[in-house]
């Protein structure tokens, strides 16, 4: 096997360095009736040519080819070659959580400068080495301010994210905390009344995302003065990186649970990805995860270590912050990486690309009968539609035209029948968006023809 | 003339500041295409109240300067490609190159977790052969690959022996957890809304059946248990905990952080675990990255199966797969999309490049782990002597006399061109000195690393300042750890 640095010889050698007879012999402690007699059925041995193969074989089997209109939480944008040639290096693929500093100073400092990029980035004072993904970020994000505040019920918009909805109730059930669904308004964003009417001095945090699940950047100012109205946090998650190009930082916010996979990630059908949270800085002493700090060695020379371990679960284990181990570091590295190479106008130029091809993609597709806009707050690269029909017929007849459609809204809100999340990136081309509003408009034309 | 050359050397790789330090107005390393569509004004979009000038303090640098930045960085790491990496329990095997070609694929990376399934086959085609090759090793009914690390599959694992139990009446209140475990085991059943009690080791390292016997009352929820152990041994009376757990309706929960000594060998699904969860970063190779990404799968027994995380993966009656929603039973969702799809890529395709061979990869690590302890038990304390897998754990007892801990002579060992392996853990031995080679290792690097401990055994003996100031050839020594945790520097704020 090419892995195996052993050849037959080598083993027995070692077998009988160790004065046994056999392979068996290793596994003794393990009582006999539980020792496996036959190889287990699995497929393989395969050659490295033969592995290729199978997952091009699967690749095939996918959506290579399709121009697609999808966004709700994982983003096509532009990625520079640089970026994964530098995550490829085996220093930083293969090397572990830098636990022993003065062999991983490459990685610390790697860390320390992502956690300064997304300081800058979110208005934030400090962020951490990462989470696992902008859902679990949310979740703990929520926890942290429960820690904080002492006190156990949450206000969650119900225009967040619906998986971050989700993974936010599976935490929050086991844990015994109250989570309460803010509506939203004939806007897409946070309904205001609904929020005041559920404000109360038992409250530890509100959560919004903005831009929001309909593409709708939410009026954080007002938000956090109600949530602070009452001594709760106001927890902001953003799933869409790359609108903090362009649009104002989440200043007011307590906690920012960020997803970066717009920052250099592949969709990779759902993950890897990297959370952040990013906070003020005195709740760090309350916030999960590892952080890189700045210090000097014997000899005064800069250096970097994970600090402020002792909020961690391999040395508070049960009074920890959190129960994460391994995080998202190279993931987290693309992001650093991608970011430095964008710079300060690359990020910014990015975001108005988007900007301006979804501004174009709306302009398009309200030219077509039947076809309305619900939601009138500014948006950034993603917005919502309504229309004729129900979503998942047209994207079926989308389809066969090698395109996939916006999201359909309604199996998540049913209140939303025959609504549409849209989503136009840098990476969108004209002709994409164009041939999408023919096939839109061709979709529908049957229906308005017998209207 | 030999100064000279030193500086020379420190210049160019070794005195790289901090990329913000090199930034300098209107350089930028990455150039957008020309934009085909009207540009639009932001501020008329979004307005004033929305709009932002620009993400003030971020580097402006050119695309070699970034090559070389973290290029130069990269050099100040140890890494598997560059030798040995001993750390016990975390498993740092080679990470073959191949699974990081086809995880890069188009049509594998490039595909959108909520696309329709029709076009998404492939991928879940990949996640189904995964969930069985996974069944077959661990011998267990059901998998969720959802977690997105260890820590969230024990999470997810809690969660589901907790709805389970509720679903029979009564959660319960308490999860038992042996002083020898992970510190995430502790921590994760807090999360999941348990109290927990620590289960002392008994004289041998080997659980104490009969404590263990009294404590486990119609209370318990759960054991959690890492087999082996931390100390690399095998837990003899693992069956026998089982039945004491299931006579009294609690379950069997099984940390499998440390799988690469039984797959092939032995299934947790014969010796009556129910439910477990395993690293996919440690045993089946994807690659650490720094700390991560990993993943979590949960393999579970048929009475857990209805709890599962959702999405489920489930085959409909025409053939085809599907990400099926719709669970009552469910836990709920524990992490967006559907896992870390691109590291369960990377495992499937490490387990077809071994096939059943995969045995042979369990033989040779516990083989390697115990040639070394052959080879050191003479010069190192060995607190407990019975039969080690793939690790071993020795403490720094005997060295201590000099003034010598296990923290130096790990530190010593980067000197001798190896990482060191986990000190002070697991908490039960006091100055432990966890050392897991895996079967990445060949008998030359295995003899290589016999040759360093033995050499700091005698140094820790003639000159113990020498250890104890190690490392002495890394860029930096050791750090002031205190300080950087009393006023902590967070992040880059410029200079003034």
């Amino acid at each position: 096997m090419r892995y195996l640095p052993k050849s037959p010889i080598e083993r027995s050698q070692m077998l009988s360095a160790i004065a046994a007879r056999s392979m068996e012999d290793l596994f003794s402690s393990i009582p006999e009736r539980f020792r496996l007699r036959q190889l287990l059925d699995l497929p393989g041995p395969c050659a490295e040519s033969e592995i290729i193969q199978y997952f091009k074989e699967r690749a095939r089997e996918n959506s290579v080819g399709y121009a697609r209109f999808l966004g709700a939480g994982v983003y096509d944008h532009l990625r520079s070659v640089v970026t994964d040639t530098i995550i490829q290096r085996g220093e930083f693929l293969t090397s572990y959580t830098p636990y022993q500093a003065e062999i991983s100073q490459g990685t610390l400092q790697a860390i320390f400068e992502f956690q300064t990029l997304m300081c800058q980035l979110t208005g934030q004072e400090v962020a951490n080495a990462s989470m696992w993904d902008g859902s679990t970020a949310t979740a703990e994000a929520v926890l942290m301010a429960e820690r904080i505040t002492q006190r156990r019920r949450a206000l969650v918009a119900r225009s967040l994210h619906p998986h971050y909805r989700d993974v936010l109730n599976t935490y929050a059930r086991s844990s015994g905390l109250d989570v309460v669904e803010i509506p939203f308004d004939t806007d897409g964003a946070v309904s205001q009344q609904a929020l005041q009417a559920e404000l109360g001095e038992d409250l530890a945090a509100l959560v919004v995302g903005s831009p929001n699940f309909f593409g709708v950047l939410e009026q954080l100012p007002v938000l956090a003065q109600a949530a602070h109205s009452v001594g709760a946090l106001l927890i902001v998650a953003i799933a869409e990186g790359v609108s903090l190009g362009l649009v104002r930082p989440p200043l007011e916010a307590d906690i920012v649970a960020l997803e970066g996979q717009s920052f250099g990630l592949a969709p990779s059908y759902g993950g890897p990805f990297v959370g952040v949270i990013a906070t003020r800085e005195k709740y760090v002493r309350q916030m999960p995860g590892r952080l890189a700090g700045e210090t000097t060695d014997s000899r005064g020379r800069r250096g970097f270590v994970l600090t402020l371990v002792a909020r961690e679960q391999h040395i508070r284990r049960e009074k920890a912050t959190s129960n994460i181990c391994t995080n998202q570091a190279l993931c987290a590295l693309a992001a650093a990486v991608h970011l430095t190479l964008l710079g300060k106008d690359g990020l910014g130029e990015m975001a108005l690309q988007n900007l301006s091809k979804a501004q174009f993609a709306l302009g398009e597709l309200l030219k077509i009968p039947g076809v309305a806009r619900p939601f009138g707050a500014p948006f950034f690269n993603e917005f919502t539609l309504v229309f004729p029909r129900p979503v998942e017929t047209i994207n079926r007849e989308l389809l066969t035209k090698k395109i996939i459609g916006p999201l359909a809204l309604e199996p998540a809100y049913p209140e939303l029948p025959n609504h549409a999340l849209v989503c136009v990136t840098e990476t969108t081309t004209r002709e994409e968006i164009e041939r999408f509003a023919d096939a839109l408009d061709a979709a529908l034309a049957p229906l308005e023809v017998r209207a | 003339m030999k100064d000279k050359i030193t500086e020379a050397s420190r210049h160019t790789s070794q005195n790289e500041g901090l990329i913000f330090e090199k930034s300098s107005p209107g350089k930028r390393g990455f150039d957008l295409p020309r934009l085909d569509v009207p540009v639009v004004d932001p501020a008329q979009v979004l307005g004033d109240n929305y709009r932002r000038e620009g993400v003030v303090g971020f580097p402006e640098v050119s695309e070699i300067e970034v090559l070389r930045h973290f290029t130069r960085l990269s050099r100040w790491n140890y890494a598997i490609d560059l030798g040995m990496y001993p750390l016990g329990s975390c498993t740092m095997k080679y990470n073959p190159r191949v699974n990081e070609t086809i995880a890069r694929l188009e049509g594998i990376a490039t595909e959108h977790p909520l696309q329709p399934q029709e076009v998404s086959q492939g991928c879940l085609k990949i996640l189904h052969l995964l969930e069985q090759c996974l069944a077959a090793i661990t011998g267990m009914d059901a998998l969720t690959l959802q977690p997105a690390a260890g820590a969230q599959g024990e999470l997810t694992g809690l969660l589901l022996i907790r709805s389970y139990l509720a679903s029979q009446g009564n959660p319960r209140k308490t999860v038992l957890i042996p002083d020898s475990a992970h510190g995430t085991n502790p921590a994760t059943a807090v999360i999941a809304g348990y109290r927990i009690q620590n289960i002392p080791s008994d004289s041998r390292g080997q659980i104490d059946v009969a404590k263990l016997t009294e404590v486990v009352t119609e209370d318990v929820a759960a054991l959690m248990i890492t087999n082996p152990s931390t100390l690399g041994i095998f837990e003899e009376r693992i069956s026998e905990v089982a039945d004491i757990l299931h006579r009294k309706g609690a379950l069997l929960y099984m940390d499998g952080a440390n799988m690469n000594a039984l797959a092939g060998v032995a299934r947790p699904g014969d010796f009556g675990v129910d439910v477990m969860h395993l690293n996919l970063h440690k045993t089946f190779s994807t690659p650490h990255g720094g700390g991560g990404p990993g993943a979590g799968p949960v393999a579970m027994k048929r009475i857990l199966e209805p709890f599962r995380p959702i999405p489920v993966l489930i085959e409909k009656h025409n053939g085809s797969l599907a990400l099926e929603e719709n669970r009552p039973l469910s836990i709920g969702r524990v992490k967006a999309f559907a896992g870390n799809f691109g590291v369960l890529v990377r495992a499937l395709a490490y387990i077809l490049a071994y096939g059943p061979g995969i045995r042979q990869a369990t033989e040779d690590a516990v083989l390697n782990a115990n040639y070394i302890r052959k080879h050191l038990e003479d010069v190192f304390d060995l607190p407990y002597n019975l039969p080690s897998m793939h690790e071993v754990v020795f403490s720094d007892h005997r060295q201590k006399a000099n003034g010598i801990s296990t923290l130096d002579i790990a530190k010593r060992l980067i000197d001798y061109g190896f990482h060191p392996y986990t000190t002070a853990f697991p908490l039960i031995v006091h100055g432990a000195m966890m050392i897991e080679p895996t079967e990445s290792e060949s008998k030359e690097e295995c003899d290589l690393f016999i040759e360093a401990m033995r050499a700091i055994a005698e140094e820790a003996a003639l000159d113990p300042e020498l250890v104890k100031q190690a490392p002495h050839t890394t860029r930096v020594g050791r750090l002031d750890e205190v300080t950087a945790a009393r006023k902590p520097i967070l992040r880059w704020v410029g200079k003034g």
